[in-house]
């Protein structure tokens, strides 16, 4: 029990002390160092889960433990990566960056580790509002627009969420029961819920959680703020957060598969993930800006993520694993990307060209990481991807097959007009002069993020695929 | 108790127009900072007394009462504006959709029964009412301030329906959900404070160099 709490308060001490640490180059060193340890404790936890907290507010179930494990691996990385990023930033002032990182970090452990939807809801919060300062990091016209946007947006969707959770907290008084936030007792008591505030209820989650994770059409302040955020935050706003607003959808889902409402639900869930992916194609066709781009394959793949949702059964191992492929390779084209636009000082496709002769290895990293995104094998998207489709082919859903298969098809060329001639092409002629040259320390983060996407793709390690399954059974998912 | 706890609800619900109808700022940070005291007594009529209940009543108070009035006030006060200028919807259009979303949360939650111990009150249309209200003022204003003025009114109305379950919510997401939307607030404060430095305005229809082609 102290394990958790202690596991949760870790990350703060860290942004304390990065808050009090007053030199610049030596406060990016207190990321890695706490992520690490953090990156520890995860891993003993999973191999060693402690029993629910007294009031049973605190534990870890499969699912969370999926969470958290993409999460720290994924904070870890852009921990060891802020490093050298930082060092190319020497000028602008960090402490606000590193202390909000490390919050963030403390409330998205506390997403995973939270069975009371209530604290499910705090730590969100907390998780969105920590995020607003390190999209503004640049300090410039258009990244105070995009935290505008961003803050805005997220305060009233999440403020929605809110209101859904007391809908669903009456809908226990009214059914004559203790009310309860707890997960287990709302699962065990699902069905007898008042039929009338549950749907309410579940209408509002939606609606609130979903702008949270961008699901179209209330995804409207991603591309802006993934495209103005440094590559780190990007990295962790696309793998990371993107994560901690599913994980408390998959909570709602959980309830509402218990419900008699749980076909309902699904059928919403594959139509606005249909909807994310044809907004995604559309969006991303000519899009010149190749941070804007990758929001819109965010877009895309909580779209893919929210589609193998509606479609249940075998889809949600490939739900779950997909999760962690698309916030593992959304972390190489991240921070790749963040590289080349310190290299040329620009992220738009008129200026950044031949990228793979300014700096070798961020283009071929971001040029191997928009072949796994696509969907492409060997790589780890690849295999839930095809998970998710033969799903839909053997429940005889032709119809969301197929435009599934048309999408990613569209997608595909859509983002190779812009990939490609980044990455490949010839150099400009008349080119910037910036201190950046890849060095190990941007390199290698984003490198061995790709070679754990790699492996996804050819070998799913044994402890994990029982894990998926164990967390597929938690969504009713058979074998 | 309850046919006041009612005319404290209508009296929520007019203050909601008085937002809608004005252009001055901060007329209205006083109006959604009154609501918020009303917000306040409200559980302590409904609910029998406990420590509990006066905790909740006295953190509502101060926050939505005091605290976040006092910043958003310092933030006009930084920007040197006075009054919404312009607006994507009129004070006389605004008004009358306010009523008709009023009319149409009354509707809604004829839908929805409420448990027998709150029975006859007006918690449900009064909630969802304020909430579209706020949702109006958000997407209807031109300035950062008028919408976290706007986003302010539908914590309220999130809120109005939240003190139905006072006593039954753990006093831990209680304090921990006015404690986000406190640091939430202030967050905002300092953007606004960054945008009128940025852009010598806090016109957010100047914020349009992110548009989609």
């Amino acid at each position: 029990m102290y394990m958790m709490w202690a596991f949760v308060l870790l990350p703060l001490l860290g942004a304390l002390t990065a808050w009090l640490t007053p030199d610049n180059r030596r406060r990016s060193f207190v990321l890695p160092l706490f992520a690490l340890v953090h990156l520890a404790m995860t891993t003993w936890l999973l191999i060693r889960t402690p029993p629910p907290s007294p009031g049973g507010w605190i534990f870890l179930d499969a699912l969370g433990k999926l969470t958290l494990l993409s999460n720290s691996i994924l904070f870890a990385v852009c921990a060891a990566y802020a490093v050298g990023y930082l060092n190319y930033r020497r000028k602008r002032n960090n402490r606000v960056l590193c202390t909000a990182l490390l919050i963030c970090l403390s409330a998205m452990t506390l997403v995973t580790v939270s069975q009371h939807l209530g604290l499910l809801w705090i730590a969100l919060e907390m998780t969105t509002i920590t995020m607003a300062p390190l999209i503004y990091f640049n300090h410039n016209a258009r990244s105070i627009e995009a935290t505008w946007k961003y803050l805005l947006i997220c305060s009233v969707g999440i403020a929605i969420a809110l209101l859904g959770l007391f809908f669903l907290a009456y809908s226990t008084i009214v059914a004559k029961q203790d009310v309860s936030l707890l997960l287990g007792s709302l699962i065990s008591d699902a069905s007898r819920l008042h039929a009338g505030w549950r749907h309410a209820a579940f209408i509002f989650l939606l609606v609130g959680f979903g702008s949270k994770m961008g699901l179209a059409p209330l995804h409207t302040w991603k591309p802006d703020a993934y495209g103005e955020a440094p590559g780190l935050v990007g990295a962790l706003l696309a793998g990371g957060l993107v994560n901690c607003a599913l994980l408390s959808l998959l909570r709602v889902y959980q309830i509402a598969m218990a419900s008699s409402e749980g076909a309902l639900f699904q059928e919403v869930l594959l139509g606005m993930g249909l909807v994310s992916m044809a907004f995604a194609a559309v969006f991303m066709a000519r899009q010149s800006d190749f941070k804007r781009m990758l929001a819109y394959s965010s877009v895309e793949h909580v779209g893919i993520i929210a589609i193998a949702l509606g479609l249940g059964r075998a889809a949600l191992f490939g739900a779950l694993l997909h999760m962690i492929n698309n916030a593992l390779t959304k972390g190489v084209l991240f921070l790749s990307s963040g590289n080349m636009h310190r290299a040329y000082n620009s992220k738009s496709t008129q200026f950044v060209r031949g990228a793979l002769k300014r700096t070798p290895w961020s283009g071929a990293l971001f040029l191997a990481a928009f072949l796994a995104i696509t969907g492409s094998p060997p790589f780890g998207p690849f295999v839930s991807e095809f998970l998710i489709v033969s799903t839909a082919f053997v429940q005889q859903n032709y119809w969301t097959g197929a435009l599934f298969l048309v999408f990613l098809a569209l997608i595909f060329i859509g983002m190779a007009s812009t990939v490609l001639p980044c990455v490949m092409g010839k150099l400009p002629k008349s080119l910037e002069n910036t201190p950046y040259r890849d060095t190990a320390h941007t390199v290698l983060p984003p490198l061995f993020l790709m070679g754990l996407v790699l492996m996804l793709g050819l070998w799913i390690p044994a402890p994990l695929q029982d894990l998926l399954r164990e967390a597929a059974g938690l969504l009713g998912g058979g074998k | 108790m309850n046919s006041l706890a009612d005319q404290l609800l209508v009296l929520c619900l007019l203050l909601n127009f008085t937002v809608l109808g004005t252009s001055r700022l901060a007329f209205s940070v006083r109006a959604v900072a009154l609501q918020g005291v009303i917000l306040g007594v409200l559980p302590a009529l409904i609910h029998p007394f406990s420590w509990h209940l006066v905790l909740i009543v006295v953190s509502i108070m101060l926050a939505k009462g005091a605290l976040i009035p006092i910043l958003i006030m310092r933030a006009i006060r930084k920007a040197e504006i006075q009054r919404e200028f312009e607006p994507f919807i009129g004070y006389i259009p605004s008004l009358v959709l306010g009523a008709l979303f009023t009319s149409l949360a009354f509707i809604f939650a004829a839908r929805l029964p409420l448990a027998p111990e709150h029975e006859g009150l007006l918690f449900v249309p009064a909630s969802i009412a304020t909430l579209m209200c706020g949702f109006l003022v958000l997407m209807g204003r031109r300035k950062a301030i008028s919408q976290v003025i706007g986003y302010l009114l539908m914590e309220n109305g999130i809120f109005i329906f939240g003190l139905l379950l006072a006593d039954a919510m753990p006093v831990m997401v209680e304090a921990g959900a006015l404690l986000d939307l406190l640091v939430g607030v202030f967050v905002m404060g300092i953007v606004i404070n960054h945008i009128s430095r940025e852009f010598s305005t806090l016109d957010t229809s100047r914020l349009s160099a992110l548009r989609e082609e």
